[in-house]
């Protein structure tokens, strides 16, 4: 893997007068899944971006119906907030267990964060109910349109998020930790953690501000 | 339990969808009864259907975008014909069978012939040109082909089953709401392509991982064939773009699903975010089309002009110039909707801007023919008439990028010809140059060189005789779009279109026989070096077609155009090369995932546009069980032995060794 300096190809590439550091060719298995995978999540959070987008053009457009003032709970969304912050420690607790090869603590890091996440799952669908028994459904108007479209965007994200959970789970319990198992855990992990940090944009820019306003 | 669907849906009444759709099919059951008949079964399914072979899978791309064009250019003809019999005229087509034409032939031709030819192109030659066995992900890259054929397979079956959008390939709202649109025309469009948008993103991830992370050894960025550089900008964009429309696409679903307000009149829906959002993507996406293309003519050019690449560097710059610049356009395609004197004159700007690198790279491959030994084989024809045509084009958008010109020729015949200057002119010419310079390689024989020159010709002086009337049309004042006119003025230019298009035609009949010929004769068209063309880069540095797994050994690289610094080398050292100890080789097992993946997308897009929901809900299970079932699997490589390996690349080796003694004398 050395960078090598070599001057003698130098002549070979007209464009460098002196030192040519020369590419060491292909990267490993397990950072070409890694890259492979950010690069999936940085299109991932353009499409969240899309989603904030439209909340900011529609958030004032709430067409007779309640504001953002009128509906959100902050209380439930603390609640939710420290949930989902506290499964992103349970999870790196987990990858950590799965580094060291400890089923234990990985069994136990991975429950403790699918329960986390689902906490804040039900929560959420609670949340839903709530407005929509109360006529304040999605189509009630554009504002709720953006509003449950943000935020449930995140919230099927953390489904399939606890889905791929149970499903790592059982990997490891049927394969043990193989290679490429470890290297799905690892982009589980990366994605649980985006999803806390697309949370904190949604807990900031739909709860707080919304919530003075 | 059958949602919308019903035997209405079934156009009885129409004779034209009725028919196209039954020749179809018959043709389709007729070749899958010779499939199987002749017992190719087997060797389909084990070779290419669950192929996870990057040129395997890129020919298949290919192969899917031939087909789509064919469909495509189908109902342009008839586009054409309407529009010169329609004078004064209901024309043939009724209107709402119309609309459906213009919205399929636009939604088609972007998504399911320019998109896959130019990801099958980039699919079979970037891992070549970087000397590596295969991309960054096998398996998913055969997911990502099934689920762009499972989008043209929804769209083929609105023909038959139900409609296809009315609204223009773009879907605009308020139209495309369900209070104007209350078929399932427009849930075919947004499904189709959220399938097939899936698809490309994972291309695009699985490109952009492949050239920045597998190189061979000595591959640095700036030693990189220009079309790694192009296919690294356009797939960028991909991975920046496509995460938009389907973000657009399914905030129009919900609308329509559910009842949504982002782009409703009502309720304080926002009609012009519609616009921003698609056009966020929509103007990345001609150069997500063309970039690739740029990259080709720059190998061309380079290659059948005995040359370096005149001002490499320059090319990398303008080209990530480009992938940037073409985020900041976007309202230039609205600038008639009242954004205002600054907002159009900063996109006015920008957008005259993009043409700057554009016209660098013009510059750059004058130069390289400029003092080249050049030889007029079909890619270089392709090349040369491209330049010609697209600064036209070009020209023509800086025109319209001007907003008080835009205001005049806004949704006009002229915008038309425009875009089709710049697409047919850059990307279909783009991918013929490449299909033309790369078939050799990928089948192990050239193409008829008589047949592809005519076929250059007739579409050449084709496109001019359709599209320059189309120019004049529009500065007369046809907007277009339309069923049928009044305007005497108009009339003959239209049937000028016409003949043009039948002009095209032949060309497109040309380049059929083209490969039935070449398919004839391909004992004398025979590629026995690897190498037909002399070229400089390193997928001609393996045999035609490459072994499994391209390279016996990852080459060394040593500067820019490594293998014709390599072929110097060899003379110089008369030829003895030193090959070290032959390797076994792992290579990725092939697996039906894709395929099967593709199935049970199908069947959920079927069912969601129909509304059957229980379908929808097996649909996805499927899907995910293919995963499930594929992430337990124990042996995901096998291991070709270095016998066979050596066995292999010795007969490559000797082929080449008389064209090596030749070569590299420049």
């Amino acid at each position: 893997m050395a960078m090598t300096a070599t001057a003698g190809h130098a002549h070979a590439d007209p464009h460098h007068i002196g030192v040519v550091i020369e590419h060491p060719g292909p990267a490993s298995k397990r950072i070409v899944t890694a890259y492979g995978f950010w690069i999936f999540l940085l299109s991932d959070i353009v499409m969240f971006s899309c989603f904030f987008a439209a909340y900011a053009v529609l958030s004032g457009q709430t067409a007779g119906g309640p504001k953002g003032s009128e509906i959100f709970e902050q209380r439930n969304v603390a609640i939710e907030t420290v949930c989902l912050l506290l499964s992103s420690f349970t999870c790196g607790m987990a990858s950590i267990a799965a580094d060291v090869r400890n089923r234990f603590w990985f069994y136990l890091g991975m429950t403790v964060t699918c329960v986390l996440g689902l906490i804040f799952l039900v929560i959420e669908f609670r949340e839903f109910a709530d407005l929509v028994a109360r006529g304040y459904g999605p189509s009630r108007s554009a504002f709720l349109t953006a509003f449950f479209s943000l935020v449930g965007c995140h919230g099927l994200h953390v489904s399939a998020g606890v889905l791929w959970l149970l499903t790592m789970m059982a990997q490891v319990f049927a394969k043990g930790f193989r290679a490429d198992v470890l290297r799905r855990i690892m982009c589980f992990a990366l994605f649980w953690h985006a999803l806390d940090i697309v949370w904190v944009g949604v807990f900031s820019v739909v709860y707080l501000l919304g919530s003075a306003a | 339990m059958l949602g919308k669907l019903d035997w209405s849906a079934i156009p009885f009444d129409q004779p034209i969808p009725l028919i196209a759709g039954a020749v179809v099919l018959v043709a389709i059951l007729a070749v899958l009864t010779w499939v199987v008949v002749k017992g190719h079964l087997p060797y389909l399914w084990s070779e290419w259907i669950t192929s996870v072979d990057h040129k395997r899978i890129g020919v298949m791309y290919i192969l899917l975008a031939s087909v789509m064009l064919l469909r495509g250019g189908s109902d342009a003809i008839m586009m054409r014909i309407q529009q010169a019999v329609a004078y004064q005229s209901q024309g043939y087509l009724p209107p709402e069978h119309y609309n459906q034409i213009f919205s399929a032939h636009g939604t088609i031709m972007i998504f399911f012939v320019a998109m896959p030819f130019v990801i099958g192109l980039m699919n079979l030659i970037v891992p070549l040109q970087l000397g590596v066995r295969d991309v960054a992900f096998p398996t998913l890259n055969s997911v990502g082909f099934w689920l762009t054929a499972t989008g043209a397979l929804l769209v083929n079956l609105s023909l038959v089953v139900g409609e296809f959008a009315r609204t223009g390939w773009l879907a605009f709202p308020p139209l495309s709401e369900l209070s104007y649109s209350p078929g399932v025309g427009v849930d075919y469009y947004a499904w189709s392509l959220q399938i097939s948008g899936v698809g490309t993103l994972v291309a695009g991830i699985n490109l952009v991982t492949t050239v920045l992370k597998l190189r061979t050894k000595g591959m640095n960025y700036l030693r990189m064939p220009m079309f790694c550089w192009t296919t690294l900008a356009s797939n960028l964009l991909i991975v920046a773009a496509f995460p938009i429309l389907t973000a657009t696409l399914a905030m129009l679903l919900l609308d329509r699903y559910l009842g949504f307000h982002f782009f409703t009149n009502e309720a304080g829906g926002n009609v012009m975010m519609f616009m921003n959002l698609i056009w966020a993507w929509g103007h990345p996406e001609v150069y997500i089309l063309v970039l690739p293309a740029f990259g080709i003519f720059s190998e061309v050019v380079s290659t059948f002009s005995g040359k370096a690449l005149f001002g490499y560097r320059s090319m990398v710059l303008a080209t990530m110039a480009i992938c940037v610049i073409s985020f900041m356009v976007w309202l230039h395609h609205f600038f008639t909707m009242g954004a205002g004197p600054d907002v159009n004159a900063i996109f006015g700007i920008a957008s005259m801007i993009i043409a700057i690198p554009t016209g660098v790279k013009i510059y750059n491959w004058l130069f390289t023919m400029y003092g080249g030994r050049i030889r007029f084989a079909t890619p270089m024809l392709w090349s040369v008439g491209f330049m010609v045509t697209f600064i036209v084009g070009g020209l023509t958008g800086v025109l319209l990028a001007v907003p008080p010109a835009d205001f005049m020729l806004h949704n006009s015949m002229f915008l038309v010809a425009h875009f089709h200057n710049v697409i047919i002119g850059g990307v279909l010419f783009g991918a013929f140059a490449g299909f033309e310079y790369w078939f050799p390689k990928a089948f192990g024989f050239r193409l008829d060189e008589r047949w592809g020159k005519l076929a250059f010709w007739f579409t050449f002086l084709g496109f001019f005789i359709t599209f320059v009337p189309l120019y004049i049309a529009g500065m007369l004042g046809m907007t277009r779009r339309m069923q049928h006119y009044d305007v005497a003025a108009w009339r003959p230019w239209m049937i000028v279109a016409a003949i043009g298009m039948a002009v095209l035609t032949i060309g497109v009949i040309c380049q059929i026989v083209q490969i039935v010929v070449s398919i004839r004769n391909r004992e004398a068209l025979r590629d026995r070096t690897g190498d037909p063309w002399d070229g400089r880069s390193l997928e001609w540095a393996t045999s035609s077609p490459p072994p499994v797994f391209n390279f016996a050994f990852n080459p060394d690289v040593r500067g820019e155009d490594a293998y014709w610094d390599m072929k110097a080398r060899a003379q110089q050292q008369s030829l003895e090369r030193d090959r070290p100890e032959y390797q076994d080789i792992e290579m990725p097992r092939n697996s039906p995932t894709g395929f099967v993946c593709a199935f049970f997308a199908t069947i959920m897009g079927f069912a969601l546009i129909w509304h059957i929901w229980w379908m929808v809900i097996l649909g996805g299970l499927g899907a995910w069980a293919t995963f499930v079932v594929f992430a337990w699997r124990d042996h995901d490589e096998y291991v070709i032995p270095a016998e066979e390996v050596a066995a292999i690349d010795r007969v490559n080796l000797e082929e080449r060794r008389d064209l090596v003694s030749m070569a590299g004398t420049v």
